[in-house]
């Protein structure tokens, strides 16, 4: 099929990309690595758990998490780069099928992320991080992250196509999804924080997300399981449902987009 | 045979408030060259963005070698080539890597694809720097790669938006050598320009635009033509003004023109070049030595002055509406 084909281009062109500017691949690394050594060591001695490794197993989820909600910045600001430069014009004026680019770009921002999180996940295992779930399990952990991390690649389509420049499509997506990832269960407890505040964090996909990964890899998820809402006892069948919802929603939205992408 | 039509084309922004195209009507014949001339915001770059289907018009009709561009666009996109404004290439990969990109999404096999970006990378010498990044390269050179890059499936119509806007002289003189190799190759091209020199040298028919819509066409003589016939100008020293124009008087039947500070004379004729040989002639006879002495045919600046009312550049509204444009995008 050539939409695929086509597709496979273009995330051909990003891996190119990485081969010919290394730094970007090298920074995109970087900046996980040092979430994990800040949080793991700033925070780790003060916040009790009551569970047996301490912090750092709780800590590795949430920036798992939160790491690949961020890929939704990189797709963002390379749309708008693209936009901004007129590749997206002259794809658009090539015989592919409308989806090809953005279905491209997408595969090769969640391809990415298996780099950035081999890295975590050793430097993390360096530091403590013990998962004690077992292979398999460990391995459909990962695959949740990268299927989330891939969803929230379609999210970052409409805002890059849609700022159509690369610095506000940087500023944009920091702001969408920083709240977004500290509103949550990832850090810090969400027992602690005002009632309101607490089921927002409750509902928030990241937080499903967080506590679906800690379950996958072996943890009893203790940060913000209040009341027995719905999304804090099935974490993941909701991080499923958000991720179906997410791509239903984003992924013909940002096809359309596209095809009507002007700069 | 026509190889772009665009009928009757609209497109306006914001609501209303900026009309890009307003009725623009657009004949181009196979094998030939229209240049589309204009100042910015008149237009063209949106009547291309319209014609390589990149646009959707409000109303009218355009088709690109008989298939029509709102109903087809997938084939038009088979058959035409794109360089734009911008050179639209990606930056961090090379040369060799976007013209391998470019061709296997034109559906070329991998062998094919590199033997193609062989051949184009030697055709527009840049055979040299294919393995270095695009970033490295001068504007000139990112231009031939762009346009290369249009070329990869040797298109019957090629879209050429502004190609040497933001090129030096030399980078200029040479898009143009290679611009006039390809027409000779037998392509149909649409080139939009904001020189008027540029459209007198590369296009065989030349579109005036304005305003969103063609208010003049033809070649660029004819258009020359429709401004005024060739004027005889000669610049003598302050003594012979009055001799020379007694001499102009004779040669020429029309209104005779003298600048005293340039210590020019001018008058229309219409017999051309032999108007010119007897003014020579008799300033010879009196013992007049002209420093200087021509016929001068009307510039595309002058048509567009006495087409528009106003100068090509510098239209001072220009700015306003494009960035209106970019918010009603």
């Amino acid at each position: 099929m050539s939409a695929v084909s086509d597709a496979l281009v273009i995330t051909k062109r990003q891996l190119l990309q990485l081969t010919r500017v290394p730094e970007v691949l090298l920074f995109s690394t970087i900046q996980p690595i040092m979430f994990v050594l800040l949080f793991r060591y700033v925070f780790g001695g003060s916040i009790d758990t009551g569970q047996p490794g301490g912090y750092v197993q709780l800590l590795m989820p949430g920036i798992f998490v939160q790491t690949v909600a961020f890929t939704l910045a990189g797709t963002a600001v390379g749309l708008a780069a693209d936009m901004q430069k007129g590749l997206i014009d002259r794809f658009r004026s090539l015989p592919i099928s409308r989806s090809a680019v953005v279905f491209g770009r997408t595969l090769g921002d969640g391809a990415l992320n298996i780099v950035v999180l081999a890295a975590m996940g050793i430097t993390g295992f360096i530091v403590g991080w013990r998962p004690s779930s077992g292979f398999f399990n460990i391995v459909l952990g990962f695959l949740f992250l990268l299927v989330f991390g891939f969803a929230m690649s379609w999210v970052g389509v409409i805002i890059g196509l849609s700022v159509r420049e690369e610095r506000v499509a940087q500023n944009a997506t920091f702001i969408a999804v920083f709240p977004l990832t500290f509103l949550s269960n990832a850090f810090a407890p969400t027992t602690g924080m005002p009632k309101p505040l607490q089921y927002v964090a409750e509902w928030n996909p990241v937080s499903t997300m967080v506590a679906g990964c800690r379950e996958l890899f072996g943890l009893k998820n203790e940060f913000g399981a209040t009341a027995g809402s719905f999304p804090s006892e099935n974490p993941l069948l909701m991080s499923v449902i958000y991720m179906v919802i997410i791509m239903a929603i984003f992924i013909p939205l940002s096809v359309r987009k596209y095809n009507k992408a002007s700069k | 045979m026509k190889a772009i039509i665009a009928e009757d084309l609209c497109k306006s922004y914001n609501n209303g408030s900026v009309k890009a195209l307003n009725g623009l009507n657009l004949d181009v014949e196979e094998g030939t060259v229209l240049g589309v001339l204009g100042p910015n915001g008149a237009g063209k770059t949106t009547t291309v963005r319209v014609l390589a289907t990149l646009l959707t018009p409000d109303s009218g009709r355009a088709t690109v070698a008989g298939i029509d561009v709102l109903k087809n666009p997938d084939e038009v996109r088979k058959i035409i080539g794109l360089s734009g404004q911008y050179a639209a290439v990606d930056e961090t990969l090379t040369g060799w890597d976007n013209l391998i990109m470019f061709g296997r999404l034109y559906h070329l096999s991998a062998k094919q694809a590199k033997t193609r970006a062989i051949e184009l990378l030697e055709q527009f010498s840049l055979t040299d720097s294919a393995k270095r990044p695009i970033r490295t390269y001068s504007g000139g050179m990112r231009r031939r790669l762009d346009l290369a890059a249009s070329l990869i499936i040797k298109p019957k119509v090629l879209f050429l938006d502004e190609p040497t806007t933001g090129l030096d002289p030399r980078g200029r003189q040479d898009m143009w050598g290679v611009i006039n190799e390809l027409v000779k190759g037998g392509v149909t091209l649409l080139l939009t320009t904001q020189y008027l020199e540029e459209a007198d040298h590369l296009a065989d028919e030349i579109a005036v635009i304005d305003h969103g819509k063609v208010i003049a066409r033809g070649t660029s003589d004819s258009l020359k033509k429709q401004v005024g016939g060739e004027r005889l100008e000669i610049v003598v020293e302050n003594q012979f003004v009055s001799a020379t124009k007694e001499i102009v008087a004779k040669v020429s039947g029309g209104a005779i023109n003298v600048d005293e500070g340039l210590r020019q004379i001018s008058a229309p004729v219409t017999t051309g070049s032999k108007a010119l040989i007897e003014a020579a002639k008799l300033l010879d006879e009196k013992g007049i030595h002209p420093l200087d002495i021509g016929l001068k045919r009307p510039s595309l600046d002058d048509v567009f002055l006495s087409l528009t009312g106003h100068v090509a550049e510098e239209k001072k509204d220009e700015d306003l509406a494009s960035s209106g444009k970019k918010r009603g995008r």
